[in-house]
């Protein structure tokens, strides 16, 4: 598309498509705002993308390669553009919000196989142990190429990574091109006790990760969904839960005692508990039933208002493996976080369980990116205008009202508006108070096996896992599973999050290796018996850090009053944090509007002949482009009569139709 | 505002709705009257099926169609080759599956999907079974799919363990539902039935012909396990009846088995009264009486002529058959319904006999529980009451608790029972008059075990709060009664059992009716102090006993009647001593 083929003015002009963004460009152009919306990257959603295997390979090598961006002599085009009385306020070009990734591949590269049958029980004979333990070594070797400092050694502390330094890259592993060497069978065996004796198991290659990589979505960010959370609230008020399907949290699970167990949190839950005594039940359900409308009863807790809330369950005489299902799983909190705190997040928790299933969340199908799509849609119906691979280079300032007038994209374009929203990762250091940053650490692992088999092998699990020592963080972790339409069938996606207090690795690399079975860890030894088997193999790991700017406010940057900085994702479980600011940012710009009101049926919408009703060619070409990816939408009556609807990079509009299959639960009103 | 989306306003679309629905409900009557029109001249074809199926798609409870689709369906399927017809009904169900979809509880629907399974060559009972559970999965107390279900599970053969499987399943998705819980209840019996011959010798010594029916009872091993089930239920949330309810199923025992519980005679008017375990209709052949071997031709009659079913059957026998006290006579009664019988010895020189099963020797008052071990009992009555010191107000666990009690050893318990009673009806006081009640009728049980320990004929139960009087079969022989202070309303027609009651105090209570006091032949003296008999005619049934001759009715409003003296000793001629 030809720069002069934009509008030149625009009410609000928006930059980064991850969720706050995107709900506040639904939310003003549903109220009828002019939406020009913005993406340097050629996919939408930034940080809050989801991809698919191959497509999140293609995001490392991005990472990796990535350089400052030459941009003198772009800066001569837009100095030609600043008229008197205006200043040039320089944004980023490059994305720093990204650190130390580290990839890890231990599934075979070997051309798929079929195994023998494995009856269950059957001891592995020596020769086949042997080999693995050759396997293992070599194939670390081989995999991690270009380092060979860190690469048999998961857990080395590295002093070359910085958590803020994010051009680091020297380290990480080169997926792209695998090594030639490998002769070794798959280096972990995939059987497990529960198994059918007769079941012929497949070993799942690396070959087959990549050929099956379109089944994959893999979320940079790994967050639920409270069933009364603000996000869920929003989809429904604003209907554009119609665009997405979900699927609910099965379990929750938490690992304690070097096993992973289930956490009894709904009533049916309590009742079927094994590992419970009548008289837990008893004081579990009593306290969740107390905690419900714990204000009405302020005699219970007033003593303990500034005390620890681990210290009121202890006095609610609950035995320490209830405090612990209560502090760690429920409330999710931590042993610093005081009574009233602990009590709201227990009571949210227990509000949410059975809205939409036995537990509080759901999780949404084909995965998290789905969703700031799902706003880009919503705003795309109403007129919303969206460029991807298209970026501002600068604002131009208005000096003496100190207001933004206009911008200048990236293809010299100036193009005017009144306000202007843009993604942290687009500020430069310079507008910046302070450069201090926190950080998520992050794992994403593809695994073979659920962390605790049960009947139904399709059921996502939150497993909470307390801190493994005092000082360590508590992890959170989700295991993903085939029908939620993020990985392929046969394999687990398994997400973990944590505040950083190192680089993503070290924090999770302990964890990663108590739950599963990682064949690179020195000194581990796989003949060691039943234990480490029944654990879940990993086949591909990557390690990440993200930069948490959610601390930040508008007093952190030195920008003029009418720009508005959304902050990336936070290390919280939901998404309230994000849905709160943009509710936020869209009352600074209008503060007599409603936010996301309900949107019209189509057939209740009139039209007066005025705009385009037929379908923008961009749309036609993108159900081609990628029609096996998507199929033909009921909801493409929504596009017909949508007005104008330019994009840059039609295509990419295009992820957020997919169809899902139909045993889920899509959230509506009650 | 420019750009903004305009939306067509509340009264346009109302009015479209409203037309749409004028046209809907004029292509509907229309429609109908088409397929009546059809009915009425007998067509039965392919069009009348189709006619009917759009009908029926959108109001599914159209009986009158679905009776008219029968037909046809009856009527096509003699003019078609097998598979054909295999065909015709399967795309029948279809049809009912998208109906069922419409109105998931249609009695129309699912009775027509019974019929089409028993017209189908080859039903797939499997599909069928795997509609009910999807069905059940959606609305888990929808008693039209389990009514369906257990049409399906007979016919398909499906096994007991599967099923007991299927309410594991439901049961740990909601232990609320009780139609889970019921359908358990069902199938433990046949799938661990208790070894009938062994129970006996366990259980304390009971008479030889065993007044407990075990058929519907669980062997104990998994008994066991259904009570911690019902544990986990109950202490997960104590305020759920459902798994309280089926915990007493657990408990409780089966049903008496009717027979012959006592026979008494008394040489003075040659009466014999027969009671039974449960009451029973004898006025026909069924009862038999047999005098020293002479069958004799009786009238038997209920103790009250209210009753047609009664515990409590008497005769007359002919006048001088038994009357001289210098004779001894053996008396066979025989119940030929049940094919059971007692005998009685009437030896020389008394002037009565009886022949009987005691209350202690029959547990009859262990309440409806206690066909269990003690020890079992004693094991569920610790863990209620760790319950109930978690939850003192728990109105099931302290009924479940009393009823233990009783089971285990009524007497030993009685001031917790009493004391618990007192609790449930401060807290549910909703329900107190069925906990006093309840109460009144345990102390009676215990009045008469007190009894029968001292083998005394007086039973005195004064100042209880006696809210009912029960078990009065029980009290045959009792000659002297005191019910004094208590908060009685009436003398119900069953006191008539009480045949050799001579003399009865009931003062202070709320009595308005003396339907009782009927022909209680040796009944001599009556005080019923400070009641509420307000009518001369409320003393009528007065009359009918014979030997009364001391009448107390002191307080009662009754005494402002005109002429009430004149009127009295019009009406009970034979009282000597009347106090007003």
């Amino acid at each position: 598309m030809a720069a002069e083929d934009l509008p030149s003015q625009f009410d609000v002009v928006i930059l980064g498509t991850g969720l706050t963004e995107s709900v506040i460009a639904a939310a003003c152009s549903r109220v009828g705002q002019s939406v020009l919306h913005l993406d340097r990257r050629n996919y939408y959603a930034g940080n809050w993308a989801s991809f698919t295997f191959n497509g999140l390979l293609s995001w490392i090598e991005e990472y990796k390669n990535q350089q400052e961006v030459q941009i003198t002599e772009l800066e001569q085009v837009w100095r030609s553009l600043i008229d008197e009385g205006e200043d040039a306020v320089p944004l980023s070009a490059v994305d720093s919000s990204i650190s130390n990734l580290e990839v890890f591949c231990y599934a075979s590269e070997e051309e798929e196989e079929t195994k023998a049958p494995l009856t269950s029980f059957q001891p592995v004979n020596a020769e086949t142990v042997s080999e693995e333990t050759n396997g293992d070594s070599t194939e670390a070797q081989d995999t991690v190429t270009g380092d060979d400092a860190m690469a048999t050694d998961a857990k080395t502390p590295n002093e070359e990574h910085e958590v803020s330094e994010p051009k680091e890259e020297q380290h990480t592993s080169d997926i792209s091109e695998p090594s030639q060497s490998q002769e070794e069978k798959e280096p972990q065996l995939i059987s497990s006790p529960a198994d059918p004796p007769v079941e012929v198991e497949k070993k799942i290659t690396y070959q087959k990760l990549v050929k099956e990589g379109r089944r994959f979505n893999i979320d940079l960010v790994s967050k639920l969904m409270y069933s009364r959370g603000a996000l869920v609230d929003l989809l429904i008020k604003s209907n554009v839960s119609r665009y997405a399907e979900f699927k609910n949290i099965g379990r929750i699970l938490t690992y304690s005692n070097g096993k992973v167990e289930q956490v009894p949190c709904s009533r049916a839950d309590v009742f079927a508990s094994k590992q419970l005594t009548v008289v837990e039940k008893r004081m579990l359900m009593k306290f969740l039933t107390f905690c419900l409308d714990f204000e009405q009863h302020p005699e219970e807790y007033q003593d303990y208002t500034e005390k620890p809330f681990r210290e009121f369950l202890k006095n609610k005489k609950l035995t320490e493996n209830l405090q612990d299902f209560v502090l760690h799983s429920i409330a999710m909190v931590t042993q610093q976080t005081l009574t009233e705190e602990g009590l709201k997040a227990t009571q949210h928790f227990l509000r949410c369980l059975g809205r939409y299933g036995n537990t509080p969340f759901l999780f949404p199908l084909y995965g998290l990116g789905e969703i700031p799509q799902c706003f880009c849609r919503m705003c795309a119906v109403f007129g919303g205008i969206y460029c991807l691979r298209h970026s501002v280079q600068c604002l131009v300032v208005d000096k003496a009202a100190n207001k933004v007038k206009a911008v200048i994209d990236t293809r010299g374009q100036r193009i005017s508006c009144s306000h202007f929203v843009v993604e942290d990762s687009y500020i430069r250091d310079e507008q910046r108070q302070s450069t201090a940053y926190r950080q998520i650490s992050r794992a994403v692992l593809i695994t073979d096996r659920s962390v605790l088999p049960s009947e139904s092998d399709q059921q996502i699990s939150l497993v909470t896992i307390p801190p493994l020592e005092p000082s360590a963080p508590a992890v959170r972790m989700v295991e993903l599973c085939s029908s939620s339409m993020t990985c392929m069938p046969g394999t687990y996606l398994v997400h973990l999050t944590c505040s950083s207090s190192g680089t993503a690795q070290e924090d999770l690399a302990p964890v990663v290796s108590q739950l599963f079975h990682v064949s690179t860890i020195p000194g581990e030894e796989p003949s060691e018996g039943a234990e480490e088997r029944s654990k879940p193999a990993v086949l591909w790991v990557m390690y990440f850090n993200m930069r948490d700017t959610s601390a930040l406010d508008s007093s952190s940057y030195s920008l003029p009053s009418n720009v508005h900085v959304c902050t990336g994702p936070d290390g919280s479980l939901c998404s309230d944090y994000s849905i709160k600011l943009a509710e936020s940012v869209f009352h600074h710009i209008l503060p007599d509007e409603e936010f996301c009101p309900p949107a019209p049926n189509p057939e209740d919408i009139i039209y007066d002949g005025d705009g385009p009703q037929a379908e923008g060619p961009g749309f036609d070409e993108s159900t081609n482009t990628e029609a096996d990816k998507s199929q033909a939408e009921e909801e493409g009556a929504a596009h017909e009569k949508s007005p104008s609807t330019e994009s840059s990079e039609p295509a990419e509009m295009d992820s957020v139709t997919q169809q899902a299959p139909s045993d889920t639960t899509p959230p509506s009103e009650e | 505002q420019h750009g903004r989306v305009k939306i067509k306003s509340t009264a346009q679309q109302e009015e479209e709705k409203r037309k749409e629905r004028e046209k809907k409900l004029k292509a509907y009557v229309s429609a109908r009257d088409g397929i009546l029109k059809k009915r009425s001249a007998g067509e039965h074809d392919e069009e009348a099926l189709q006619l009917t199926q759009q009908l029926l798609s959108s109001n599914p409870d159209f009986a009158t169609l679905w009776n008219y689709r029968r037909e046809v369906l009856l009527h096509l399927e003699t003019l078609r080759e097998k598979d054909e017809v295999q065909k015709l009904y399967e795309s029948e169900l279809h049809f009912i599956e998208a109906c069922l979809k419409v109105n998931p509880k249609s009695y129309g629907c699912w009775h027509h999907r019974s019929w089409v399974n028993t017209r189908l060559p080859q039903p797939d009972w499997t599909r069928e079974l795997g509609l009910c559970d999807r069905c059940l999965s959606l609305d888990e107390r929808n008693f039209h799919c389990w009514d369906y279900r257990r049409v399906v599970v007979k016919e398909s053969g499906v096994s007991v363990e599967q099923e007991l499987q299927f309410t594991d399943h439901l049961i740990g998705s909601n232990f609320s539902n009780y139609s889970s819980w019921h359908y358990r209840s069902t199938l433990l019996p046949q799938l661990h039935p208790q070894p009938v011959p062994d129970s006996a010798p366990n259980a304390s010594p009971s008479p030889t012909t065993s007044p407990q029916f075990h058929s519907h009872r669980v062997c104990e091993e998994q008994l066991l396990k259904e009570y911690e089930l019902a544990h986990n239920a109950f202490f997960t949330d104590p305020n759920d009846q459902s798994a309280w309810f089926y915990y007493r199923w657990l408990l409780g025992r089966a049903e008496r088995e009717e027979m012959i519980s006592c026979v008494y005679v008394s040489r003075e008017g040659e009466r014999v009264s027969v009671a039974f375990s449960k009451p029973v209709h004898a006025q026909s052949e069924g009862l038999m009486l047999v005098l020293d071997g002479q069958p004799q031709q009786v009238q038997w009659r209920s103790a009250h002529p209210r009753f047609r079913h009664s515990p409590v059957w008497l005769c007359d026998l002919p006048p001088g058959s038994i009357s001289d006290i210098s004779n001894e006579h053996n008396l066979n009664i025989h119940w030929t319904e049940k094919h059971t019988h007692r005998d009685c010895a009437l030896y020389t020189g008394s002037a009565e006999s009886w022949c009987r099963d005691s209350a202690t020797d029959q547990e009859l008052f262990r309440s409806e529980l206690s066909v269990e071990k003690s020890s079992v009992l004693q094991a569920e009555l610790q863990s209620c009451n760790q319950l109930l010191e978690l939850e003192p107000q728990n109105k099931w666990c302290l009924l479940t608790i009393i009823l233990l009690m009783r089971a285990l050893d009524p007497l030993g318990h009685e001031k917790e029972t009493l004391a618990h009673f007192q609790t449930l009806k401060e807290v549910d006081p909703m329900r107190s008059s069925y906990y006093s009640d309840l109460c009144s009728k345990f102390l009676i049980e215990n009045t008469i075990l007190k009894m029968e320990y001292a083998e005394v004929r007086v039973f005195s139960l004064s100042d209880k709060n006696l809210t009912i009087l029960c078990h009065l079969d029980q009290l045959l022989f009792v000659t002297h009664i005191n019910l004094s202070s208590n908060q009685l309303l009436r003398l119900p027609p069953q006191f008539a059992m009480l045949q050799c009651l001579e003399v009865l105090e009931a003062d202070d209570n709320a009595i308005e009716s003396l339907e009782g006091l009927y022909h209680l032949p040796k009944l001599e003296e009556v005080s019923l102090r400070n009641n509420q008999i307000c009518k001369l005619s409320d003393l009528e049934s007065l009359a009918s006993c014979t030997k009364l001759t001391r009448l107390d009715l002191r307080g009662n409003p009754v005494h402002r009647t005109a002429n009430i003296e004149s009127e009295l000793s019009q009406l009970l001629p034979l009282v000597a001593a009347l106090s007003l």
